[in-house]
């Protein structure tokens, strides 16, 4: 057997991506991560009387608030697992990051640990995040000052 | 403006669940992606709008991320120059940053990893 072959053996015994599924729960998902969303940003508003600018601030507190806990009950793994981009694309996806990376090196001590590698996976959104925003405030200074 | 909501964010994630699926992409490209997204369409002016429209589908994404970031900074620019742009940028985005060092490294503390 020459390694095309073998490769394609593998293929068809390795088991199938449920890519139609994976699409209708990460679209239901994130729908209703939105939807709790705007629920949530309504009743700050109408109870605390809140501007709506600083409910969403406390809406992506909230979401991270409750990511982080779930992450750290170990309950937001299996969610992930079945949900996959509905729940990465939200910020609670970079708060799970985060704190499952912080719990992962938990054992390796505070510094060469938890210090080291708490951005081991969010570190690319800050990163280029920054990146790009500051490119493109430095590109907007320089077009229309 | 719920429905709205429901459908912007299900549409995003759906798409990026479409390109997780089909290409080679780990979900660190992606986030990273759509945070860089969010800062171009913050760029074209679009992003406002799109907040404007569905309110919070738009903002619980890591796209507002980007747009934060880049918002910020045109205010700090506008405010007090070059020096305002490098100390405002991470203005608002802060509260993401600082609020997931702090409950991560909290609860680090508290619980055990789960395998």
């Amino acid at each position: 057997m020459n390694k095309t072959e073998y490769q394609k053996l593998v293929k068809t015994l390795s088991p199938k991506e449920p890519k139609f599924r994976n699409a209708i729960m990460a679209f239901l998902i994130g729908g209703l991560i939105g939807f709790i969303g705007e629920v949530i940003v309504n009743i700050l508003m109408e109870s605390f009387g809140l501007a709506r600018v600083d409910s969403y601030a406390w809406l992506s507190f909230i979401l991270i608030l409750f990511a982080t806990f779930m992450t750290a009950l170990g309950k937001f793994d299996n969610w992930v697992t079945k949900a996959k981009c509905g729940l990465i694309i939200p910020t609670t996806g970079f708060a799970h990051s985060v704190q499952s990376a912080a719990l992962d090196y938990k054992k390796d001590g505070l510094v060469t640990g938890i210090g080291a590698n708490i951005f081991k996976l969010a570190g690319s959104v800050i990163l280029y995040g920054i990146l790009s925003a500051f490119f493109l405030c430095v590109l907007k200074v320089v077009l229309y000052g | 403006m719920y429905l709205k909501a429901f459908l912007f964010a299900g549409t995003v994630c759906l798409i990026c669940e479409l390109v997780l699926d089909n290409t080679k992409l780990t979900p660190g490209h992606i986030t990273s992606a759509v945070t860089v997204i969010g800062a171009l369409l913050s760029f074209f002016g679009i992003y406002d709008k799109i907040v404007a429209w569905c309110g919070a589908g738009a903002t619980v994404l890591i796209a507002n991320f980007g747009h934060m970031l880049y918002s910020a900074g045109v205010a700090g620019y506008a405010e007090s120059g070059i020096l305002g742009l490098f100390s405002n940028l991470l203005c608002s985005s802060g509260i993401a940053i600082v609020s997931v060092v702090v409950f991560s490294f909290v609860f680090t503390m508290i619980f055990k990893a789960k395998d």
